[in-house]
């Protein structure tokens, strides 16, 4: 560390004066200030550990080596530039990454920390090739053109394909074997261009714009574009990972099959492709369907189609057949019989209830009057009965039943029983009423009230028939 | 009927267009609710569809054509193709110039 500055900045003969008091702030400065100015920029090799990214873009970590550490920077805006920043990665750094730095050795003044502002990072042990790789494919990516809304489906049914590649590479032959067997009546278009070597990206990316040209004017319009080669190392595929190919591949109006090397090969261009095939062989397999099974489908249908027709048809007439009979179960007389039929039912059905119902109130009348001619009979019985016993009883008590005894009634000419002689003066006409007949008499000689003399007289037959009159003839 | 008409021409409808319609028209009458006279059409539109797609699969000749460019701003011209070349098949080979 050069310090000389500070050491001049104090005269050597002022030591009877007080020494010179430093401020902080002050101090910081004049390290940061020589500090910087002994060092400049320089490169510094370490491994990264404790990397921090801040939500302010910054990145800060630890350099160190087996002895050391030394805190790090790496502002976004020295970031920025894509050069600035060199690894296989595509995410940031991790921790344990050997690192190259260039960078600026300075002193955070405000805690007075020694660290390096870094301006450029590079993985080590990367090679020229990959870093300009990620770069590229970095900077692609930032523009969007890897895009997944950005591929076009290939044809079903590809009828003309360009295909730019090597005139005499063994990638053109198997394309060219495999796609005329699945499909022999293509037509393809070759665009013949060195694959490798210095001015190779060139040619292959004026192929491309070719291919497009013709299309756009309809010289040849193109179905599906190839581009591709065998493998190889990464040196020899290399003209797929310029720029320049990759631009004209994602201008291509064609959609683009990229198949570059092997399946563990990745290009550029396969990227940027609508499709990327593994392998030259794989994209013609993938491009060109079986003409066969085209035209097995095509069978197919054709048959399906006959058959469902057929089925429809089968269909609409049963339906038709449904209908008709519907239709007719629906005319008018046919209506007007089945009421007719309904009616003739409801006609029984009424007939019997009324039938079921006369029977019953017939039984039911049958049953009272029954009842009521019992009940008759047996009220006569009971008065009957009452009827003989007064007769009984009356005859028991009446007139005859003393006449029968020997009894005999004296009626007066006013017919009043005679009970008092008084009433019988001499000369009274008198009947006599016996239980046989009657016998009419006159008062002789009436002896007093108190006691009477009865003289009975003849009867006269005359007078007894005069006086029978009206009487039992018994 | 008038519908089909506006359609575009066949001669623009694609291979995958004119399978895909296909395939929607068989499963269509497959479904079984089409009316009988839009079934009759359909199967109409569906034999004309199989015309036009057998007729793709044989519309282009096979042609294998070579282009090569003469030097850096010359034109494209056509080459004749070598034969397949017999045997082993070639290594991947620089077409020097």
């Amino acid at each position: 560390m050069d310090v000389r500055a500070d050491t001049s900045a104090a005269p050597p003969d002022s030591a009877a004066a007080s020494p010179k008091i430093w401020r902080v702030s002050e101090l910081n400065r004049r390290i940061r200030d020589s500090l910087e100015g002994a060092f400049g920029e320089i490169w510094l090799e370490g491994e990264i550990s404790n990397f921090r990214a801040q939500p302010s873009g910054h990145w800060y970590f630890t350099l160190k080596d087996e002895a050391a550490q030394l805190d790090a920077v790496f502002f976004a805006g020295a970031r920025r530039r894509g050069e600035n920043l060199q690894w296989a990665g595509d995410a940031a750094p991790r921790d344990g990454l050997r690192v190259q730095v260039l960078g600026r050795v300075t002193v955070y003044e405000p805690r007075g920390r020694l660290q390096i502002n870094v301006l450029r990072l590079k993985e080590c042990g990367i090679g020229e090739l990959q870093i300009r790789f990620e770069q590229l494919k970095r900077r692609l990516a930032a523009e969007g053109l890897f895009d997944p809304a950005r591929k076009r489906t290939l044809p079903l049914l590809p009828q003309r394909v360009a295909i730019v590649t090597s005139p005499s590479g063994a990638a053109l032959q198997d394309m060219l074997k495999i796609a005329g067997r699945r499909f022999p009546n293509l037509h393809l278009v070759i665009f013949g261009v060195r694959v490798q070597g210095k001015g190779a990206a060139e040619e292959v990316a004026a192929a491309v714009d070719e291919a497009n040209r013709r299309h756009r004017q309809g010289a040849a319009r193109f179905d599906a574009l190839i581009v591709g080669r065998g493998g190889g190392s990464l040196e020899d595929l290399w003209a797929f990972n310029e720029e320049i190919v990759a631009r004209a591949v994602a201008r291509s109006a064609i959609p683009t099959i990229s198949a570059v090397g092997h399946e563990t090969d990745f290009t550029i261009c396969d990227f940027v492709a609508d499709v990327r095939a593994p392998t030259p062989s794989a994209a013609a397999e993938l491009l060109v369907g079986r003409k066969d099974e085209f035209e097995e489908r095509l069978r197919r249908i054709a048959h399906n189609l006959g058959l469902q027709m057929d089925r429809g048809r089968l269909q609409c007439r049963n339906r038709l057949g449904d209908l008709r009979s519907r239709l007719v179960r629906h005319r008018p007389e046919e209506r007007i019989r089945a009421l007719w039929r309904e009616r003739t039912v409801l006609g029984r059905d009424l007939r019997r209830a009324l039938e079921a119902a006369a029977r019953t109130s017939q039984q039911r009348l049958d049953e009272t009057a029954a009842a009521l001619r019992e009940a008759w009979a047996r009220r006569r019985e009971r008065a009957s009965g009452t009827l003989d016993r007064l007769r009984a009883q009356l005859a028991a008590l009446g007139p005859d039943a003393v006449l029968r005894r020997g009894f005999s009634i004296t009626l007066l000419a006013d017919g009043r029983a005679l009970r008092d002689p008084a009433e019988a003066p001499t000369g009274a006409r008198l009947r006599t009423r016996l239980l046989a007949g009657e016998v009419a008499s006159v008062v002789v000689n009436a002896e007093g009230a108190s006691r009477r003399r009865h003289e009975t007289a003849r009867a006269d037959p005359r007078q007894f028939e005069l006086f029978e009159t009206g009487s039992d003839p018994l | 009927m008038s519908e089909k008409k506006s359609r575009t021409a066949p001669a623009e409808v694609s291979f995958e267009d004119a399978l895909k319609r296909l395939e929607e028209i068989v499963r269509q009458m497959e479904s079984g609710d089409l009316p009988l006279e839009r079934m009759v059409g359909a199967y109409e539109e569906g034999r004309k569809l199989l015309d036009l797609c057998g007729a793709k699969l044989n519309e282009v000749e096979k042609k294998i054509e070579l282009l090569e460019k003469n030097g850096p701003s010359g034109e494209w011209t056509a080459r004749p193709l070598d034969a397949a070349p017999a045997g082993d098949p070639p290594k991947e080979r620089t077409h020097e110039s």
